[in-house]
């Protein structure tokens, strides 16, 4: 039973990583990019609109590093709750 | 033979070697080696293989080119085709691996307890391969008859015989080696124009800095560029003219439909642990980030160096890149004011200033048409480059269209051989008769691919809309539902499929097929094109699937056991 507990946690903590970086994603591409585009190209950074560099490059940085966040944050969690892979 | 063509040989030649040389190295010996390689793929490996099995002719040849022609509205594919790795590394892949099977429908099948979901999942798999390896074949043909100056029929069998050799020999594990070789080739040539033109537009040598920096004359890149536009009646660049409801579904179908795509989900089965599956996605990300981040700056470049090189020169002064594409028919002059120079407008445009002063100005309609496909392969030469860029570019073009197209028919013949023959037809097949299974039907469907791309149907691009929609209103929320939300049952997925289907279906069908003519966004519903469409038919298939479920007996024991196990990476 309390193993079942653990496991329970373990979901639970891993449903709520991927809630917040899923916003993130969500916030880069279809906020940054798409819906506040307008807004945000007012800024100008060096030869770029902000809305415009989101859409064409800087979504794309931070969908790379959101998945490399989220492989840290899981390899760190799987250990914790020792259902990591063994060699 | 030209300078330029003896590169062409050369190099083409030596990729060529060494692919089949790869293949030969790693030929399969178990089904587990022909479908997932074995399993024992480096994360670093997969991610390189994923990347070059994921950038198709569409991502290396024409990607770019429709960018530079739509500015903004471009963003929907750097967008929607680099998203949907952060669903597939969040929410499938370590899951999938934990899973541990061969194919989508197998996972369909057995999550589902159902042989109808996997014959429904079978049916869209070899779907949507087809629709996307007929377009590979095309984009071998498209490479070969420009560069190799054979025909383009011709190109396809050379084509189709290199895909044989290591598809049918090697399975997953020749094609995943090979298709590393690949990635490295693809972005190599990608890359060493880029920087070129970079240099000689800006002065930068990363091209998505010289994408933002001033031009050698002192303005902005995309400054100059929005000018450009807007001086020859098109939209600025860095504007689009898409609304904002439809940028957003077509960026969401896209990315969702990526997430769904069953060449790109098997990848994941190939590596030896859930921790791998993660790393790997992001690996992937990143190899194709390096393409997807460059690819907007090269569409810029071309833009600007096309509108400068052409508008407005006398026809007679048309550098030599313009007179060889003319031959293949993929440019095409027409002077319709008799001044014997080349005006290239927005005909369209409905301003009536802008009309006024173009016909001030003694233009009497765009004279140019460009193919959009040959932008990235024309870049070079509009550039003057050396020879030996341009020759890598032909090398590139090939191995992003080889692998993809490798890769593809990996899914097809197991669909065949794994799906319908070894769990529906005769489950007693022995494991060298299912491997020869494979075998054939990976030499059928390289056939078929052939004919397709020998016989191209008139509709390629409007069919890579058709894959997308389906995997994004079909595949991905059952497979979500089936790790997320253990109380789906068999009942409540195959309706949710089935309706994601049928309505995806018959949008895109009305719209492309049978009234083309109403294909406009007055017609649309809430103004979302048929590219788009796929995301509101995955919404309701989530909406189908939950409430069908809530009516319905829950799944047996021994499934929601084994959801409960693909949710850790080590059950205790």
């Amino acid at each position: 039973m309390e193993n079942h507990q653990r496991m329970k946690a373990y979901w639970k903590k891993n449903l709520s990583y991927l809630l917040i970086l899923l916003i993130i994603w969500f916030l880069a591409s279809y906020g940054c990019g798409i819906l506040f585009k307008g807004p945000l190209n007012q800024v100008q950074i060096g030869g770029f609109k902000l809305g415009f560099w989101f859409a064409q490059q800087g979504s794309i940085y931070i969908f790379v590093v959101l998945i490399f966040v989220y492989v840290r944050l899981m390899n760190k969690l799987d250990k914790e709750f020792d259902v990591d892979e063994k060699e | 033979m030209s300078d330029q063509q003896i590169w062409i040989y050369v190099i083409v030649g030596i990729t060529f070697l060494l692919y089949i040389g790869i293949a030969i190295w790693s030929k399969a010996g178990s089904t587990k080696e022909f479908y997932v390689a074995g399993g024992g793929v480096h994360p670093i490996a997969n991610g390189m293989a994923t990347a070059a099995d994921w950038m198709s002719a569409a991502s290396f040849i024409s990607m770019a080119g429709l960018i530079s022609f739509m500015g903004y509205d471009g963003s929907v594919y750097l967008m929607g085709w680099t998203g949907g790795y952060v669903l597939l590394a969040l929410l499938l892949a370590p899951y999938l691996r934990k899973f541990g099977k061969y194919t989508v429908p197998d996972f369909v099948g057995e999550r589902y307890y159902s042989q109808m979901a996997r014959q429904v999942a079978v049916i869209c798999a070899l779907f949507v391969s087809f629709t996307y390896v007929a377009g590979q074949m095309r984009g071998v043909g498209l490479v070969f008859s420009r560069f190799l100056e054979v025909n383009v029929d011709t190109g396809v069998l050379i084509g189709m015989a290199v895909v044989f050799f290591y598809a049918v020999l090697g399975g997953m594990k020749g094609i995943t080696y090979t298709q590393v070789a690949q990635y490295c080739v693809l972005i190599f040539a990608f890359m060493v124009p880029a920087i070129f033109i970079s240099i000689i537009l800006t002065g930068n040598v990363i091209p998505q800095l010289g994408f933002g920096s001033k031009t050698l004359e002192g303005t902005y890149l995309l400054e100059k560029l929005d000018g450009l536009n807007t001086a020859l009646g098109f939209n600025a660049y860095t504007d689009g003219s898409k609304s904002i409801a439809d940028v957003f579904f077509i960026t969401a179908a896209l990315m969702v439909g990526t997430a769904g795509l069953p060449h790109v989900i098997v990848r994941f089965f190939t590596v030896p642990k859930v921790k791998d599956a993660r790393i790997s996605a992001g690996y992937a990300l990143a190899f194709i980030a390096i393409l997807y981040t460059t690819a907007p700056a090269v569409a810029a470049f071309a833009r600007t160096n096309l509108i400068n090189t052409v508008n407005g020169t006398a026809y007679k002064d048309v550098p030599g890149w313009f007179k060889t594409w003319e031959e293949t028919g993929l440019i095409t002059f027409e002077d319709k004011n008799g001044d014997n120079k080349i005006q290239y407008y927005n005909d369209k445009n409905g301003d009536e200033g802008f009309i006024a002063k173009a016909k001030e100005q003694g233009w009497n309609g765009n004279e140019l048409s460009i193919d959009r496909d040959i932008m990235v392969l024309a870049n070079p030469e509009i550039a003057q480059l050396p020879n030996w860029v341009i020759a890598l570019v032909a090398a590139g073009g090939l191995a992003a269209a080889l692998s993809t197209a490798a890769g593809l028919l990996l899914v097809i013949s197991t669909a065949i051989s794994h799906d319908l023959i070894k769990k529906a037809i005769n489950p007693n097949i022995t494991e060298k008769g299912e491997l020869w299974a494979a075998r054939i039907s990976a030499a059928i469907a390289v056939m078929v691919a052939g004919y397709f791309g020998l016989n191209p149907p008139d509709y390629v691009a409007a069919v890579v809309a058709f894959a997308f929609g389906l995997a994004a209103s079909s595949f991905f929320p059952a497979i979500i539902m089936g790790i997320f939300y253990k109380r789906m049952n068999k009942e409540g997925a195959v309706a949710g499929m089935i309706v994601g289907l049928l309505f995806t279906s018959s949008y895109i069908v009305y719209f492309k097929f049978i009234n083309p003519e109403a294909n406009i966004a007055e017609n649309w519903w809430f103004g979302i094109s048929p590219e788009g469409i796929g995301t509101l038919g995955m919404m309701l298939n989530f909406v189908v699937s939950i409430v069908i479920s809530k009516f319905t007996s829950e799944p047996p024991e021994e499934v929601q056991s084994m959801v409960e196990n693909i949710r850790y990476p080590r059950s205790n």
